[in-house]
């Protein structure tokens, strides 16, 4: 099968979580997002490393799962902060540092 | 030789001043007498060193306290260390001495006062801040008192501040002697260049192998820094306003003592001035000017004290333009200073006197035939009065009249011309001191009705009288026999050998009967002009001399215009600068910050998805850089 059939799910997945990242208002979609950018970005390393036959890349997507886990752990944290405080989970809510 | 004794001198009225000072109003009731017993008590201290001198060999006399380390700096080494030997020991008496006597007048003078104890405190500080100039081992020891002393004088000249013009007259003095002061720091840091030390030993040891510039440099530093301290011109305007301050700190710090610190300066670096000849001339010549400065602004004066002042200022003339005659000039230098502290310090309390029986009235046209009811203070007074004006055998004699001939014997024209200043002088000094005396003590009375002259209080005469005993022995006793020359011989390096060599231009006994006629001549010329009544109101329409002259001979008009105005308009300029272009220049940077960061804010919406979409378009952005740089 072409590898670069790969790269295009991986570009797919991306751009659908960056568009999903800017429109979305929940913070909770917007989370999912990112999670969709950052598991498009780790089919694009693992595709390579197939690519070069290296092993370079998975590593990479290892450390990615590494930081993309303990990203989850903060930023659920902070979304059910917010939630408790403002009573919403929207984005647009939290806007207070402008101020 | 070491003595142990010597730091007490200098502490134990430093502590008295500062207990004094601490217990504030508990001490009232008996802080003068505290002070008093202090200062008597320093006295002691000196007498009792004088007599160990005596009893020593002359080239053993000498003797130190090291104190402490004071600064260690690599090869830099400055002990606070005191001296004593026979020139500090003249200056320890004389302080000691006359300070104990107008101590006791203080407690008199100012009994009416309510800050009697902080004007005794002031008084110790002074004492205490005299003796360390007097006993410091060390241009930067010496360095200490000078300012001590300074601090001292002002504090005591705006003693009734509350008089804005006295609170003036006291930055005045503050002021003029500042500028002195930076000559002495000069001299100090040019001497520590030159040589690597600062301390009299060291420097004389040294001295031999100095550049005459570099000496010449310090020696001219010295001499604006005795200037400033002695009242010498071209800073000696601050003296007569000085009188501001109460009478007894007249007697002690402007006529006895501080302001004859620039003499004792002088007299000590006498190593550096010998080696100096162009310092040591410009020393004469500031002399010169000033005794006949003094003297002319005396002959003009109504104010009693002032009219004592510019005598003060005249007669320490005659000291500076003695100490740059050479290795002989000192010692009369120091004698004249020592018999000058007795009659001068007589004739101020004995003005002090004056004003307490007539109200403060300090005009001397309003005073007149004062003998009849002040009976002591007019006979002390008088006697202070024969010795300055150098009637023989009062004590002005003795010393006036060696310097005269010291003058005179000076090589070239210089002598001559110094000579005749110096006799001209004592003819001035002879016309304004006898008009002092007939205004005052003699004539017809010319004060207020309310005035009622009464003798002063015993506490009062009685160091009046014993200033006048000094007036009347001191010279005979000091000069007898060459004695305070060979005293002093060992300090100063001249020898009796020095004087013989040199030629003799005039007779002893001729430049004595020269003085006596120039004495002569100025009381007569006293007695004619104001034998006949006396106007109480300063007559306006006299000639344009006795306008200047009153008028301190323009010294402060030429301050205003030449010094102060300028400074005042340069001072202006530099404010107008520092707020239009300094200021401005930081101004308009913070305006432009601030301005661009209003149009700059308006980017931070505060929206996560705004800041998300920038991240991606800067992604982007960057993407497309790479792309079209690599392509």
């Amino acid at each position: 099968m072409n590898s670069a059939n790969y790269l295009y799910l991986s570009a797919m997945l991306f751009t659908i979580g960056a568009v999903g990242v800017v429109i979305r208002r929940n913070a909770i979609v917007v989370f999912m997002c990112i999670e969709l950018m950052l598991n498009a970005a780790n089919l694009a390393f693992v595709t390579f490393a197939r690519i070069n036959g290296t092993l370079d890349g998975q590593v990479i997507a290892f450390f990615t799962m590494v930081v993309a886990a303990c990203e989850v752990v903060v930023g659920l944290a902070i979304i059910v902060t917010i939630f408790r405080s403002r009573r919403s989970t929207s984005v647009d809510d939290a806007s207070l540092l402008k101020r | 030789m070491t003595s142990n004794n010597l730091v007490y001198l200098v502490a134990l009225p430093l502590f008295s001043s500062g207990f004094l000072m601490i217990l504030g109003r508990r001490a009232d009731k008996w802080g003068h007498i505290f002070a008093t017993l202090i200062s008597a008590s320093a006295f002691g201290i000196g007498a009792f060193e004088f007599l160990q001198m005596l009893a020593r060999p002359s080239e053993s006399r000498a003797v130190t306290q090291k104190l402490f380390s004071w600064i260690s700096v690599g090869t830099f080494q400055v002990d606070a260390s005191l001296l004593l030997d026979q020139l500090s020991i003249s200056f320890v008496l004389l302080i000691t001495g006359v300070g104990t006597l107008i101590h006791i007048y203080s407690i008199a003078y100012m009994s009416h006062d309510l800050d009697r104890r902080r004007f005794f405190a002031f008084l110790n500080f002074f004492i205490a801040a005299m003796l360390l100039l007097v006993l410091g081992d060390s241009y930067l020891n010496l360095y200490v008192g000078w300012e001590g002393v300074g601090l001292a004088s002002y504090l005591l000249i705006g003693f009734w501040n509350q008089k804005p013009e006295y609170a003036t007259a006291a930055k005045k003095a503050f002021v003029a002697n500042r500028v002195g002061d930076v000559g002495l720091s000069l001299a100090i840091m040019i001497a520590f260049a030159t040589f690597g030390t600062v301390s009299f030993s060291g420097v004389e040891e040294k001295v031999s192998g100095a550049s005459t510039a570099a000496l010449t440099g310090i020696g001219l530093m010295l001499l604006l820094a005795a200037a400033g301290k002695s009242a010498q011109f071209p800073l000696q305007s601050w003296l007569g306003d000085a009188m501001a301050g109460p009478t007894p700190v007249s007697a002690l710090i402007h006529a006895a003592t501080m302001v004859t610190a620039g003499v004792y300066l002088i007299a000590r670096s006498n190593f550096i001035f010998d080696n100096a000849p162009t310092a040591q001339l410009c020393v004469v010549i500031i002399g010169a000017i000033t005794l006949m400065f003094g003297a002319l602004i005396g002959t003009a004066k109504d104010d009693i004290k002032k009219a004592l002042a510019a005598s003060t200022m005249s007669q320490i003339g005659y000291m500076i333009l003695a100490t740059g005659l050479g290795p002989v000039g000192y010692a009369f230098a120091i004698m004249h200073l020592l018999t000058h502290g007795f009659f001068k310090a007589g004739m101020f309390l004995g003005a002090g006197s004056v004003m307490h029986g007539m109200d403060d009235e300090v005009n001397m046209r309003k005073y007149g035939g004062l003998g009849k009811f002040m009976p002591i203070t007019a006979i002390t007074f008088g006697l202070g009065y024969l010795a300055i004006i150098g009637v023989p055998p009062f004590a002005g004699f003795y010393s006036k009249d060696k310097i005269i001939e010291t003058a005179f014997n000076a090589e070239g024209i210089k002598g001559l011309l110094i000579g005749s200043a110096a006799l001209l002088g004592a003819l001035v000094t002879a016309f304004y001191m006898t008009r002092v005396i007939i205004l005052t003590f003699t004539g017809a009375k010319r004060w207020d009705e309310k005035a009622h002259p009464h003798e002063s209080p015993f506490l009062m005469w009685g160091p009046m009288a014993i200033l006048a005993i000094g007036s009347v022995a001191s010279g005979f006793l000091l000069s007898s026999g060459n004695r305070f020359v060979s005293w002093l011989a060992p300090v100063v390096n001249s020898h009796e050998a020095d004087h013989a060599e040199h030629v003799e231009r005039f007779q002893p006994v001729v430049v004595t009967s020269m003085a006596l006629v120039a004495v002569v001549i100025g009381v007569a010329i006293a007695i004619v002009k104001y034998r006949s009544q006396v106007p109480r109101v300063a007559p306006t329409n006299v000639r344009f001399f006795t306008r200047i002259a009153r008028r301190d001979l323009l010294q402060d008009d030429f301050n205003e215009v030449v010094l102060m105005r300028p400074g005042q308009a340069l001072t202006k300029f530099l404010v107008a600068t520092d707020e239009k272009a300094i200021d401005g220049a930081v101004r308009t940077v913070g305006a432009v910050v601030i301005g661009s960061s209003k149009g700059i804010r308006k980017t931070q919406t505060g929206f996560v998805r705004s800041y998300a979409l920038l991240i991606l378009l800067g992604a982007f952005g960057l993407l497309a850089t790479i792309w079209v740089v690599t392509l």
